[in-house]
């Protein structure tokens, strides 16, 4: 449908060339007819076959939810009756700037006196093999959803490559359309340009309940097929069937035609306020242009650009100062708003609110009395009100303790002061949802002797469950006690209200599986935690979910991250197992190579029975691995939360005054127990006789030899407060003393408190509980042995050999070198 | 010789989220490079102000690095020791094009001094 134009003879106007009929470029001439219909004669190329419709609605098109006369912005007759002449269909190839001249495709030429670049973006096309097989395509125009449309009539299965918003328009709309749709996405969480993680992994959850299989963290390895696109290839191996590949990774602004043209182009076109290129003669607007180093990927700075450019062209310079943003999510029932900047950082403080029986989570960042972010997942009301007072840089101090509730809130609905709001209300309003306990209820438990958070969670299970109304309880609480309240047990850290026991005992109720999910169900307030909790809650899901949970790495403290001990210079230092406390001539020379090999310092018989080799440097630590991994040795877990050493003494095989084979039974326990992460380190020993040379009466558990058999002894430390052990009882064989062992440790770590030893637990807990659970109940003890050593097939596999293979070198290798005086590698 | 005013030192996803890469610097201590959970990218000099931490070895959350040595809590985007403790470790501009990841020359120098 392309029409030639010849410019009538009369016509002496001014002749406006755009070259893109897409959303900027159209609107662009919309806003010029506002302000002088009669200025300058218009000619439009449009690259697409048809009218100016409006692309962001492409997704209800594909959703089923519109049809394409739907979305058209201006028809054929807007053309005609405002006097343009589109010619669709044909792409402009060429600009000469000298002659003011464009060409398309089809070599049909148009001088122009003010010509207009409106290009909008290219779909970013990932490099990987198979990327133009037919049935590879992008989500950008009308063209791409017919193609979409015809593979969802065949039906079949759709991968959808990258989890931003136009990758999960397009799953949504193929899942509605019977597809059966993977998402892979390269980031940990979905649309983590918009959301934090708390409403990432809100939003996942929601996805995957619709039936789509959302992989995070998953790289595209390549997209396989003959003649045709049948699936793609993660670089993991894993192989997912496909007969429709979307890619949805991102946009680049379209810059080909005025970079040709010799108009300066960084990341966009690059414009001044008034949309004018480096040649006054052209302007630019829209995805494609670079103004104040910005580019946008959002319909909402188009409008603004259009209406300073415009007032340019008739000479009303207004000038365009960029845009804030705001996003939404157009996937029907799922409510998602992100604007502003949800960074965080100095100064910013986060009012989080999380409503885990609704499935809602806000959060607003504010600056110095000012909102400078928000993201909001499940209830997206006020999403408006925060961005309006956003833009406006309304100071908020007045609102600040109520921000979070609402404008309906805010604006008076709610009394000021929390206390007097909890006050007025009737005794039997209801208080705790989870649990269904009225605010009578609460003040009875709190009169009868409740006079801590904890002990009304233990009485009446108000703010036992989910914890949102810890606040309301608290009030209570004051209201009802004034300065008597107790203060509970100590929270976890600053970022929850709940305790440690607490935490544990829902992660295991509600099956919960992931640090955002605890994060959201337990109502933190910080959005990703701190440094206290993090690394407790990933140690709590590991022990829950063996050989389901994915460690998070980010979550643990260097020394696990990195497998060895950090020193006060940086370096590492490196302790191999030696299993028992035994070694022989291969191990000390691999030992001895390493230390000569990488210029280790020193090297250092330790007091657990081992030697200790000092000041490795971290890229170097690989590389010592694989060394003594050739020789046979394991990581010694001198840095970890877990098992230590197990110390020995020569026992009846050498000593004269042994009973039991000592150091057998250290190795054997070594072999069950190492690997195994605790929530404290832990540490063993086992002397031959009660002259105890391997000092086990100080271990976390210790076994003394006996002529009769072995004592088995627990809860000893030998570090700041030195506790001598309790005997947990006698036992007859070696077998036992392994499965007493087992059920020890597997009891410690399901019930002990992060970074609680096994002295400090037993203080607290009490030894009767121990003897309890571990002698007297036999299937209880049976029970835990089975779920130890169930949990420890997973977690036997040495981490060193498996970096020294190469996994996770980022944590090893520097990103880039820098040489001041030269060049940079 | 290089003249340069940013030095591009690579892609931002080969830094993990919540975790930190380094650049070493010839004849200096090494920049610590940050991506925080909200994927914005920090550079640090690698050095904790109370006694010489490596920072890239810590735990990051929100805005912040804990310091693997004695846990202070240092700013990803000023350098300074938050809550009661008092210091700053030197800052290095950063910006971000087309996915890679580009810190300030000047800036590394000074601080890598
Ligand atoms: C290397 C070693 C000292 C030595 O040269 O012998 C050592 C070195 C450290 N010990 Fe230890 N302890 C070492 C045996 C001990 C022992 C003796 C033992 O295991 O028989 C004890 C007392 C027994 C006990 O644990 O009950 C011991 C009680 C501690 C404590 C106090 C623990 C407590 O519960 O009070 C700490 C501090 C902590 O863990 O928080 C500690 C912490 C440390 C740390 C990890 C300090 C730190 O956090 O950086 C030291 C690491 C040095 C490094 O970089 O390698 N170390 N430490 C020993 C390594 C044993 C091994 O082969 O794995
Ligand atoms: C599926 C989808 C959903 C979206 N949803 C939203 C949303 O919810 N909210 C939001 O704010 N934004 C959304 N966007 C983004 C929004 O559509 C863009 O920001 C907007 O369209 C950009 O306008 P533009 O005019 O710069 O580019 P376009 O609208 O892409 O227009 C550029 C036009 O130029 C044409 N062209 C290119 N080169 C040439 C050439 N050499 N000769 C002639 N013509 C050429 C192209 O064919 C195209 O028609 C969405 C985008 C898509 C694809
Ligand atoms: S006793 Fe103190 S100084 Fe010595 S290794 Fe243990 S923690 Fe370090
Ligand atoms: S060196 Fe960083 S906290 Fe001490």
């Amino acid at each position: 449908m392309e029409h030639r134009h010849l410019k009538p003879d009369a016509d002496t106007r001014e002749h406006l060339v755009v070259i893109g009929n897409g959303m900027a470029g159209c609107r662009a001439v919309e806003e010029l007819l506002a302000r002088d219909p009669s200025r300058y004669r218009v000619t439009i190329f449009g690259a697409e076959p048809r009218v100016n419709y409006n692309r962001i609605m492409l997704s209800p098109v594909l959703a089923g939810e519109k049809c394409f006369d739907d979305i058209v912005i201006n028809d054929a007759a807007w053309y005609t009756d405002n006097g343009i002449a589109l010619v669709a269909g044909d792409p402009v190839a060429a600009i000469d700037r000298a002659a003011k001249t464009v060409t398309t495709r089809s070599g049909l030429a148009e001088s122009y006196d003010r010509l207009l670049i409106a290009t909008g973006s290219d779909p970013f096309i990932i490099p990987v093999p198979g990327k133009d097989l037919p049935g590879v395509i992008a989500f950008r125009d009308m063209d791409d959803v017919d193609t979409m449309l015809a593979a969802a009539d065949a039906g079949g299965d759709a991968v959808v490559i990258g989890g931003g918003l136009l990758g999960l328009e397009a799953a949504h709309g193929l899942s509605l359309r019977g597809m059966k749709v993977t998402v892979i996405h390269l980031m940990p969480t979905l649309m983590e340009r918009q959301l934090d993680e708390a409403a990432g992994w809100l939003l996942k959850n929601a996805l995957e309940a619709r039936g789509q299989t959302i992989l995070t963290g998953a790289d595209t390895a390549e997209i396989v097929g003959t003649g045709k696109v049948e699936g793609v290839r993660l670089k993991d191996g894993t192989l997912i069937p496909a007969s429709l590949v979307v890619m949805a990774v991102g946009i680049r602004p379209s810059t080909q035609l005025a970079r040709d043209a010799g108009l300066a182009v960084g990341r966009g076109i690059q414009v001044d306020d008034h949309m004018v290129t480096s040649d006054p003669a052209v302007l630019a607007v829209g995805e494609c242009v670079e103004h104040d180093g910005q580019v946008y990927g959002l319909v909402a700075p188009l409008w603004d650009m259009c209406r300073s450019l415009a007032d340019g062209l008739v000479e009303q310079h207004s000038g365009y100062r960029g845009s804030v943003t705001s996003t939404k999510l157009k996937v029907s029932g799922i409510d998602v708003f992100s604007a502003g900047d949800f960074s965080g950082g100095d100064g910013c403080e986060d009012i989080v609110l999380r409503d885990a029986s609704r499935g809602v989570y806000k959060r607003v960042i504010v600056k110095d009395d000012r909102i400078v972010g928000a993201v909001l997942y499940g209830d997206t009301a006020d999403g408006g009100w925060y961005f309006d007072l956003l833009k406006r840089q309304e100071d908020v101090s007045d609102l600040r303790d109520l921000l979070i509730f609402g404008q309906a809130f805010a604006a008076g609905g709610g009394a000021a002061d929390p206390k007097a709001a909890v006050a007025a209300l009737s005794d039997d309003a209801e208080i705790c949802g989870c649990n269904g306990v009225t605010k009578g209820q609460v003040v009875s438990c709190i009169a009868k002797g409740a006079h801590s958070l904890d002990a009304v969670r233990g009485t009446c299970k108000a703010s036992a469950s989910c914890g949102s109304c810890t606040g309301l309880v608290e009030n209570l609480l004051a209201l009802t006690l004034g300065d008597d309240v107790q203060s509970g047990p100590k929270t976890m850290c600053k970022c929850t209200s709940f305790g440690h026991d607490d935490v544990r005992r829902e992660i295991v109720a509600q099956a919960m599986r992931s640090i955002p999910e605890v994060m959201q169900k337990l109502h933190w307030t910080t959005p990703d935690g701190c440094s206290s909790c993090r690394p407790a809650l990933n140690y709590y899901l590991l022990c829950a979910l063996p050989g389901d949970y994915i460690d998070d790495q980010q979550s643990r403290f260097v020394n696990e991250r990195l497998h060895a001990n950090i020193q006060k210079d940086g370096t590492y230092s490196v302790v191999p197992r030696m299993w028992g406390g035994l070694t022989n001539p291969r191990e000390l020379r691999a030992i001895a190579d390493v230390v000569e090999k990488y210029n280790a310092p020193m090297v250092k018989v330790t007091g657990g029975q081992r030697l200790d080799i000092f000041g490795i440097k971290k890229e170097d630590l690989p590389a010592v691995w694989a060394d003594l991994g050739a020789a046979g040795m394991v990581s010694g877990h001198a840095y970890g939360k877990a098992l230590r050493t197990v110390k020995t003494c020569v026992g009846s095989e050498w000593c004269r005054f042994g009973t039991q084979d000592s150091t057998g039974l250290g190795v054997k326990l070594e072999r069950m127990s190492w690997g195994s992460w605790m929530p404290h380190k832990f540490k063993i020993a086992v002397s031959g006789c009660p002259r105890n040379c391997a000092e086990a009466t100080i271990k976390d558990f210790g076994v003394v030899c006996v002529d009769s058999g072995y004592e088995l002894h627990v809860g000893g430390n030998g570090g700041i407060h030195v506790r001598a052990t309790d005997l947990l009882c006698k036992v007859a064989t070696e077998q036992e003393a392994m499965d007493y062992c087992a059920a020890f440790i597997q009891l410690y770590r399901e019930e002990a408190r992060y970074l609680e030893r096994t002295a400090p637990w037993i203080e607290r807990v009490g030894l009767a509980h121990i003897v309890a659970r571990i002698v007297d109940d036999e299937p209880g003890r049976e029970a835990l042995r089975a779920r130890f050593l169930f949990s420890q097939s997973f977690s036997q596999d040495d981490p060193w050999a498996q970096r020294a293979e190469g996994a996770e070198a980022e944590h090893h290798a520097p990103m880039a070198r820098f040489i001041p005086q030269g060049e940079y590698a | 010789m290089s003249t340069a005013t940013w030095l591009d030192i690579g892609w931002v996803d080969h830094i993990p989220v919540r975790g930190s890469r380094t650049v070493q610097v010839e004849g200096g201590d090494d920049i610590a490079v940050f991506r925080t959970a909200e994927g914005k990218v920090f550079a640090l000099l690698d050095r904790c102000p109370h006694k010489h931490g490596r920072l890239s070895q810590g735990i990051v959350h929100g805005g912040a690095v804990a310091c693997p040595l004695h846990n202070w809590r240092i700013s990803l985007s000023t350098g300074e020791a938050l809550g009661e403790d008092k210091g700053c470790t030197p800052t290095v501009p950063v910006k971000i094009d087309g996915g890679r990841v580009l810190i300030c020359r000047a800036g590394t120098l000074k601080a890598a001094g």
